[in-house]
Parts: structure tokens; sequence; C-alpha cells
């Protein structure tokens, strides 16, 4: 660039001199003022009453930082999280495995079978890493395109650390160092009915793998057990959701009939286990091209998740015991 | 021998502007600031030429003038600014067509700059978080000013194609901000009460408006056209970094808000637009809904720029003068 570029060199250029620019100088200060410095009470900590107050307080003026992707780290930890914990404690009862297969730093793509209706294991996944792990690491998950079109629930999922499961996102998030969950059954794999439970279904295109193998960044295929049982899908009523536009409508033993009590799940126990990492760095970027390669990748993983489902359930027992 | 360098669309906040600083660049001998309307306010030592870019004539402005430097503002962004939506397309489309037929013929014009925006990529729930320049649309706008800058776009094009030699380039602007640019964005911002879609929230970039003009100037005063190897315009998004929700900037605002569900959001949007409120296409009104982040990777490696407000600092630098303000803020 040119000598006298006036984007970086204020001393040139009179607008964009900060001494003689108040609103700017102003601004910087409010920014500087909302910054709430790296987030803390991380995990089991839940806010005290005045901590909390401050906290509603701080975020009614919009004073909190989003990612790129929407996320919303502090939304996420100190609101959201606070939630579930109740029901993967004392109801799920998640016991987790494996968690030195998932690193402290870097990204790691985290891929997983699915299950139960509506998608509670991923949200027991996230909040595993979130309070179990170390690091306290975020989970990024990529989501169906359906996901973002529904009002509340595509907001909801971008806030917390969702975006869409398309291969740009998932590299930006990779190769900027998250740790990217994935569902490669989706809808296939909720919506399936109870008497096909831990059976995986088909692994979508492969676009995971190649999205991996272009990051260079470790798959860890992880097994769920336990959310199979929260919502037994006896059947599904196609007309009805081609009727309200939904994937699936479940009949569980307690939904519809129930109502509203309905939604509740049933209290299973649950074992998550993040599985031996498989290296992709060994690979180059230009292996992601290779269709052969990406489809047998694509089957070890899926069988790694499979063999592991399998010992899990013998190895939990009953699932309401 | 200095630079001759004509700006259009000069009778607007920013054009204007553009021209006064232009006008104030070293090396810069005359700026000729175009426009159908002569501006109101204070273009510094620039020469209006009052010239309707619609109108051939323009061509003999630019051999007479010996123009080498041509900045294209002269898209305009909403109907109320043109006096309706068919004169609008025509200035945008048409003025566009006619500058770059002027721009073919002249011998001496080096290097032509188009201000564009993000808006060519439309916006929608299939959308991947960040739009580079090489992506292309998921879902393409079909009104207003994005569709006119898709249009423009595309004639920019295959200018470049028959004339290879002229240093073109196309800035996708993020929404422009700041405390003195008055744009749909900033008039739907301070309304009274804003309605918002319901169940949706909207992921913006903000480009304060120093930064805007000082991209800008950056682009046109670069003292020889870098590294080549482009095939057609050298395309840039712009856009400060970060990104905020349109109910986070709403919430920095202190505004009430009414959410509408989103099938009566059109409906709005006309009743808006008829009671001179807010000009909000359906198109905008989808972006209220959804949003949309560009890449502005390109901006730093291949120009070395960084903006001096990230997207934050750039609505403070609105916020603050507006906060606990109720009501449009005074044109300016």
């Amino acid at each position: 660039m040119p000598a006298h570029d006036p984007v970086r060199d204020p001393a040139r250029d009179p607008v964009r001199d900060p001494a003689r620019d108040p609103v700017r100088a102003t601004g910087a200060a409010q920014v500087d003022a909302y910054r709430t410095g790296p987030s803390q009470a991380v995990g089991p900590a839940v806010p005290a009453g005045p901590q909390m107050r401050d906290l509603a307080h701080r975020r009614a003026r919009g004073a909190y930082q989003v990612d790129e992707f929407g996320f919303d780290a502090e939304f996420t930890e100190r609101l959201i999280a606070p939630l579930f914990r109740p029901l993967y404690r004392s109801w799920f009862r998640v016991a987790v495995q494996g968690l030195p297969n998932v690193p402290d730093v870097g990204g790691a793509l985290l891929v997983a079978n699915h299950s139960g209706t509506i998608a509670l294991d991923a949200i027991m996944t996230q909040l595993a890493l979130l309070d179990e792990h170390p690091a306290h690491r975020h989970l990024r998950m990529l989501g169906a395109d359906l996901v973002f079109q529904t009002p509340f629930l595509g907001t909801l999922a971008r806030r917390t650390g969702h975006t869409l499961a398309c291969a740009a996102d998932a590299q930006r998030l990779l190769t900027q160092g998250a740790l990217v969950g994935v569902w490669p059954e989706g809808f296939k794999g909720v919506g399936k009915r109870y008497h096909e439970r831990y059976r995986l279904t088909r692994f979508g295109r492969g676009g995971f793998v190649a999205a991996a193998l272009r990051a260079g960044v470790p798959i860890i295929p992880t097994a769920i057990v336990g959310a199979e049982e929260t919502y037994p899908m006896l059947a599904d009523a196609r007309p009805l959701a081609r009727l309200l536009g939904l994937p699936y409508f479940p009949i569980t033993p307690t939904f519809p009939w129930l109502g509203p009590l309905g939604a509740i799940p049933l209290p299973s126990r649950w074992i998550i286990e993040f599985g031996e990492p498989i290296r992709t760095d060994g690979y180059s970027e230009r292996d992601a091209d290779d269709a052969m390669l990406v489809f047998a990748l694509t089957d070890t993983v899926r069988e790694a998740i499979q063999e592991s489902l399998y010992r899990l359930l013998i190895q939990r027992g009953p699932a309401f015991g | 021998m200095g630079r001759v360098v004509l700006v259009t669309g000069v009778s607007r906040y920013l054009g204007g502007r553009m021209a006064a600083l232009l006008s104030q660049q070293p090396g810069v001998a005359e700026v000729i600031a175009a426009d159908v309307v002569a501006p109101g306010h204070d273009i510094g030592a620039a020469r209006f030429e009052r010239a309707d870019i619609r109108d051939p004539a323009l061509a003999q402005l630019l051999t007479v003038a010996k123009v080498d430097t041509v900045v294209h503002m002269g898209v305009i962004a909403t109907p109320q600014q043109a006096g309706g939506r068919v004169p609008m397309k025509e200035i945008n489309v048409i003025g566009t067509m006619q500058l770059l037929a002027a721009c073919q013929r002249s011998s001496t014009v080096r290097r032509l700059i188009v201000k564009s925006s993000a808006g060519v990529y439309g916006c929608g729930p299939r959308d991947p978080a960040m739009f580079t320049e090489e992506d292309d649309p998921v879902s393409p706008p079909r009104s207003g000013w994005a569709r006119d800058c898709v249009e423009v776009e595309g004639y920019v094009r295959s200018f470049t194609r028959r004339r290879a030699d002229v240093d073109t380039t196309i800035l996708r602007f993020a929404n422009v901000i700041g405390p003195r640019v008055r744009t749909a964005m900033t008039s739907y911002l301070t309304l009274p009460l804003v309605p918002t879609v319901l169940g949706h929230d909207a992921r913006l970039q903000w480009v304060q408006e120093d930064d805007l003009l000082a991209v800008l100037i950056a682009v046109s005063m670069a003292s020889d056209a870098p590294a080549t190897g482009h095939r057609g315009p050298r395309v840039l998004n712009v856009a400060g970094d970060g990104v905020m929700m349109l109910s986070q900037c709403l919430r920095r605002l202190d505004r009430p808000v009414i959410p509408v569900p989103a099938g009566f959001s059109g409906v709005l949007g006309r009743m808006l637009r008829r009671g001179g409120l807010v000009d909000l296409t359906a198109d905008e009104a989808r972006f209220l809904a959804y949003g949309r982040g560009i890449d502005t990777t390109a901006l730093r490696t291949e120009l070395g720029l960084t903006l001096r407000h990230t997207t934050e600092e750039a609505f403070e630098s609105f916020a603050v003068p507006k906060r606990g303000q109720v009501g449009p803020h005074a044109r300016t």
C-alpha cells in the first residue's frame, strides 16, 4: 500500500485522528465498559443472587459479546447450562468415559450417534464437555438447515453454539481450533423408532470426514447410550407430520396421550464415551477430494461408534436401573 | 501532474464527504463531484458538475477533464432518496451502464472503484456463517437496493472484460453506521417502537462511516495497481470485525421492541414505508430475521487494510449520542 494509507496512519488523516474524533473516543470507551473479561464460573457453581442480578442487568443492556457464528458463551454457560444440569446429574445420571481422548486445545471433530426423538443427546454431550472436561471446552455443533428456519429454535441454536452443517462453517470452526460436534445421522437418527434403537442409520454423505481431512484435525468417535430410552418412539404418525411440516411426529408411551406431561423424558441411565481419536494429519488436504478415502473413513468412524454402543449397552445393564 | 477524480452520487452524505476528502488528498489535482442535484452540504474543494449519469453527456465530461479515477457511489439505497422505485432503478442500473459506457470510451480512465453492498449475498437460513468474496448467494436478493447492486456488479464485470487495463475494484460494504450517516437501518433502529421478527434474531456487522470513506480513499489513491492476476474486477468485503445481534443492538439503544410473526413482516414493512418512517423492502425485512456475515480476510491480506472500528465500536459511535433519546434522530 502507498505510504499515505489513511486507514492505518491516523497522523496523516484528520478524520481518523482519535484525539480529534471525540465520537470514536467515546465509542471505544463505551465498548471497553461492556467487556466482561474472561468468562469465569464455568462448571457447577450456580451464580449467587446478587451476581445473577448483575448478570441479568448487564444482559438487559446488551452488554455481552457473540462470535461470528452468533455463539453467546456467557448465555450458554450461565443461563442455559444451569437449566439442564439437574437433568444431566439427577435424572439421566450421565457417566462420562474417555475424556482424555478430547484434546485440551485445538480443533477436533466429535462424531456421535443421534437418537431420542428430540436432540437431548447433543445438549448432554455439550454439558459433559463443559462441566467435566479439564479444559471446560465449549462444543460447537453443526445443525440441519431446518433448525435455522424454525423460529425460536434457530435463534436459540445459534446462541448456544450451533451453526449450519455446511462445509464452509465446519472448516471455519475447525481451523479456528474449535471442538466441533456433528450427528451425521441427522433426523434419520432422532426420528427412528424404538425397536431400531442403538442401530446406526446411514451416516450422511461423509461431508464431516472431508471437513476434518481439510482441517487436519482428529475425529473422535463418540457413543451415547441412554438417549434412545428418553422418548421411546413407538410409531411415527406420518400424515400428521406432513400436515405440520415436521420431519416426523412421534408417538411414545406418554406422548401425545398425556399432553404436556408427555414431554417429560423417561429417566434412563446414560453413558457418554469419547473414543480413541482417528488421526487425519497424515493425509494431505487433497485427500479430502478422494471419495473412496472419505467413504472408507466414514465407515471406520461408524463402525467404531457401533461397536462402542454394543459394549456400553452391556456395561450399563438395565436402562432404568 | 496530479490525479483527476470523478465522484458520483455526491448529493448524498457519504458521496459529498468522499468528494471533500479526496480534494484534500496530496497528489490530487482536481475532484469533479457529479450528481443530478446539487449537494446541500460542503464538498470541500471539489468542483460540482450537474451531470445526470443517465445522460451520455457524461462521456464528454470524462474526456474534457481528463479523468483518471472514477469513484462510483451513485447507487441509491432507498426509493425515498430517488423519488420512487422506478427512478431509483433507473438511476442505479441505467446510470451505471451510462457511466461504464463513458469509461469504456475514455482513454484517460485508469481506475474504477464501485461502492456495492454485502446485500448481493442475499440472506436466509441456509447461508454459511460468513460469506467470502468467491461465494455465490444461497438465497439471492430479489428486490430493492441489493438486487440493483447485483445488476450493477454484473455490468462492472462485463466492463472489465472489455477494458482489462482499467484497474477495477468492487467494494461490498456491510451496513454503514455512525454518528452522522442516515440510512434505512439507522431510521429503523431509532423508531419509537421497533418491530422485530418474532423468534428470529439477525447477525449484523457494521462499518463505521469514517472507515467506509477511508477504505474508498485508500483504494482510490493507491499509487499503482496492486499485484494483478485478477480476472475481472477485484472484489472485497468491507465490515468491522466481529458480529452483533439485532436484539443486542436494540438493547444497547434501549429501544422498546414489538416482535411480529414472520408472516406479517411484509405487511408491516409496507405500513412503515407508507408512513414514511422506514424504507424497508421485503428483502430487508428478511435481513432483520436472518442477518448475514461477510469475511474480511481479503481486505487485510490483499490490501493490508485494517478498519479502525470493530463492528461493536462502529455501533457505539452511533449509539452513544442516541442512547436514551426517543424518536427519529435529526436528518443530517
